[in-house]
């Protein structure tokens, strides 16, 4: 346990996002966004878990974030947990939730949709969960998870 | 619907469908109302459909109105490199509406978010195509007396044909049964028996086009696609199955009509053109009405 605590060093406000499949680790922290805030930031990738392979875990030091900005990485990092840190103690733990509606992030799988042709922010309804299937906002087509690719 | 955009069927409720329908049937009694006298109107048709776009420009002219746009890409400065974005803006500004047809899915949709003045979908892809769907409404309610309760026959291409699934989805509202006639690679997809699952409402799946079509009340024809099938000697093998015969309809039923989107191949023989029963003409013909009905509602002038 003290072990594994050392991999990444402590912080005393912030919140730590941890379950991160490793090969997601980027795309995380660009969807929110981290690289381009100037808050200290400390990451770790390619540890051991009991639940994924390799995991990545992220601490944000002197941040918290809202459910809506923290769901949007529920696509790419479903098992995401965060634990939120007050004075280096965990004062809560939360889990990601897929939200009903993806706005950017996700791309749509069909060639001939106009936001894969012009400049256009891609808007998705999430008709299912479990296996993740997108519907369009605009060619109205059904992106399931297999099909599924990050912007 | 004043000021609203018409960019798929499923944008208008049964109320607005209805309206629509008699509408179209009022402008078919009295088509020179100049509803549209000083009110310009975009075309703007980013690829060729001639058959669309005379549909529309006669229902424009009929109603008075005056228009401006172009007939495909190569006339327009999308050839410039000009976004649909910016198209929309500058051409929002000089017009009170936008009829607009479009290669890609999803443009419409796109368009009437960026557009200050309503957009009507004249097709964006293999999307959709609602002022079809409404003109094929009107066909139905104009030879049947009513949309409710009919017993309607889908013939052909069943997996790719947009009209036949906005059709479905338009004519679920109405408590219909439906027939699907189509070769094992153009069955109607999973999706949308889903959707009629769930909806409650009856349908039947047949292979073979026989004389099942002797319950039919509307028997619509699609063109089955060389270029659909994945294997030619399937294309080979179905395509003269799906074939309507004037011979077939000996047995039908006294109100039956046939529809057919067009422009056909040969999946309705010629044979069958005389037949009273035979209805895919004065289904074009419609459709001048109907989009009458629809640029008039959504500019708020009927
Ligand atoms: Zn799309």
């Amino acid at each position: 346990m003290s072990k594994r605590k050392l991999k990444v060093s402590a912080i005393k406000e912030g919140t730590v996002i941890d379950h991160i499949p490793a090969n997601q680790l980027f795309k995380v922290i660009s969807i929110l966004g981290l690289d381009k805030v100037s808050n200290q930031i400390t990451f770790g990738t390619n540890l051991e878990s009991s639940k994924l392979n390799h995991k990545a875990i992220i601490k944000v030091s002197g941040k918290y974030f809202e459910d809506d900005e923290i769901n949007k990485i529920a696509l790419i990092a479903p098992a995401a947990k965060l634990n939120i840190i007050k004075d280096y103690e965990v004062i809560e733990k939360k889990v990601v939730d897929v939200p009903d509606e993806i706005v950017g992030i996700a791309k749509c799988f069909n060639p001939k949709c106009i936001t894969n042709n012009e400049p256009v922010t891609t808007r998705f309804t999430v008709v299912s969960k479990d296996n993740i299937a997108l519907k369009c906002h605009y060619c109205e087509k059904i992106t399931s998870e297999e099909h599924l690719k990050i912007t | 619907m004043k000021g609203k955009s018409l960019v798929s069927i499923s944008d208008f409720s049964k109320e607005e469908i209805l309206e629509i329908v008699k509408l179209a049937a009022e402008f078919e009694e009295n088509p020179n109302q100049l509803l549209l006298d000083g009110k310009v109107v975009a075309s703007l048709f980013f690829e060729p459909s001639t058959r669309t776009r005379l549909s529309f420009e006669t229902a424009i002219n009929r109603l008075g109105g005056n228009i401006i746009g172009f007939t495909d890409s190569a006339s327009s400065s999308t050839t410039k490199g000009e976004t649909l974005k910016d198209t929309i803006k500058m051409v929002s500004n000089y017009s009170d509406l936008i009829v607009m047809r479009h290669p890609l899915e999803g443009s419409a949709r796109y368009a009437a978010e960026q557009s200050d003045v309503p957009v009507i979908n004249a097709g964006d892809g293999a999307n959709q195509h609602p002022t079809q769907t409404l003109l094929d409404l009107y066909s139905i309610y104009k030879t049947q007396g009513t949309l409710e309760n009919l017993n309607i026959f889908l013939v052909g291409d069943l997996k790719y044909g947009r009209t036949v699934h906005s059709l479905l989805m338009a004519m679920s509202l109405f408590n219909p049964i439906f027939n699907f006639i189509a070769p094992d690679e153009l069955r109607i997809p999973d999706e949308y028996k889903l959707f009629l699952d769930s909806k409650s409402i009856r349908y039947f799946e047949h292979s073979e086009f026989t004389d099942i079509i002797s319950k039919a009340d509307i028997l619509y024809m699609t063109r089955v696609q060389r270029e659909r099938f994945s294997d030619p000697i399937e294309y080979e093998k179905v395509k003269n199955v799906y074939v309507l015969r004037n011979s077939m309809l000996d047995n039908t039923k006294d109100n039956l009509r046939i529809l057919h989107p067009l422009p056909r191949v040969n999946e309705i023989h010629t044979d069958v053109d005389d037949n009273p029963k035979a209805y895919y003409f004065q289904q074009a013909e419609n459709g001048v009405y109907t989009r009458m009905a629809i640029m008039a509602s959504i500019l708020g002038l009927k």
